[in-house]
């Protein structure tokens, strides 16, 4: 096992790129839900004083 | 047949039907992308034989060049929805457009980023201001370039058709990028897989490598996919649909908020 991550003494250097490619699309997928929710919130509160204002 | 097909691109060039058949289709490019991820690796780390030359850290490989063809793949999608948001005013192309610039900015610096790493330990330097190196880092700017242009202006179809020039204008640099190894002989070294001759490494290095390519295209098609729909509920916010299936939501969440 500590075989596999040591890489034959490669292992900072294949793991650094492994691990940061993906952080960062595990990264983008995360921020992608949250901004979607964040858009939904901010229409739906639009939506909302609007029926109130006709109302 | 082609009088339906071109029925169905008019159809679904509306932002109004795109949203819901994106939703449809964005688990199944989910699903495909993580099937393919998994064989992907699996073959990158037990299968793929060790480098006689380089020992293990050639396993960059099979995320450094994916990601550096994603860069150009997408950089060039991106330019044609540019093209034709412009030539014919179709606002889903504009809003694709705009949805594929932060994938194609992330794959490129994570070419530039395993590149270094894989230069580290092969030709003892992170950073050279080689011809292949410096157009994919050019590549990075402009993708950087064009998604500031866009968030500067306020304005939404001014914004798009100033961003789609400058993105039209960068298409110069993709062949600069792909023939670079050719035209100078600096320090990366030259195609190992290219259209038009035999490949040049081990069919299995070279299926893992494909495989890795196609995991990456998939995740690239859901995570666009994601995006533009959120695009497109920014865009449309004034439209009677995009009100319907917000206040459909305010509906069924008690609360309101918490939906």
């Amino acid at each position: 096992m500590s075989e596999f991550f040591a890489m034959g003494g490669r292992g900072f250097y294949v793991w650094m790129s492994y691990g940061i490619t993906a952080l960062f699309m595990v990264v983008e997928v995360i921020a992608l839900m949250r901004s979607k929710k964040t858009v939904l919130k901010r229409l739906a509160r639009m939506v909302r004083v609007e029926t109130r204002g006709h109302s | 047949m082609a009088f339906k097909n071109s029925i169905a691109w008019y159809y679904f060039s509306s932002p109004k039907s795109f949203y819901p058949l994106a939703g449809r289709l964005i688990p199944w490019f989910w699903g495909l992308s993580i099937i393919l991820l998994v064989v992907g690796l699996y073959m990158s780390f037990f299968v793929a034989p060790t480098d006689y030359k380089q020992g293990e850290s050639y396993r960059i490989m099979f995320i450094h060049v994916p990601a550096a063809w994603m860069s150009m793949l997408i950089y060039l999608v991106m330019a044609g929805y540019a093209i034709i948001g412009m030539a014919w005013k179709v606002r889903m192309a504009e809003m694709m457009a705009s949805a594929l610039a932060p994938t194609g900015a992330m794959f490129t610096f994570l070419a530039l980023w395993t590149g270094a790493f894989w230069g580290k330990p092969t030709w003892g330097t992170y950073w050279v201001w080689d011809a292949r190196l410096t157009s994919e880092l050019i590549l990075l700017f402009l993708y950087i370039g064009y998604i500031s242009l866009q968030s500067a202006i306020d304005d939404p179809r001014r914004a798009a058709r100033a961003s789609a020039l400058l993105a039209i204008v960068g298409v110069i640099n993709l062949p600069v990028i792909y023939w670079s190894v050719t035209w100078w002989n600096t320090l990366h070294q030259g195609a190992s897989v290219s259209p038009t001759m035999e490949p040049k490494m081990a069919s299995v290095m070279l299926t893992a490598m494909m495989t890795m390519t196609f995991a990456f295209w998939m995740y690239t098609i859901a995570v666009v996919l994601m995006r533009v729909r959120r695009i497109v509920l920014e865009r449309e916010s004034q439209t009677t649909w995009v009100r319907a299936l917000v206040g459909e939501r305010v509906e069924n969440s008690p609360a309101g908020e918490k939906q």
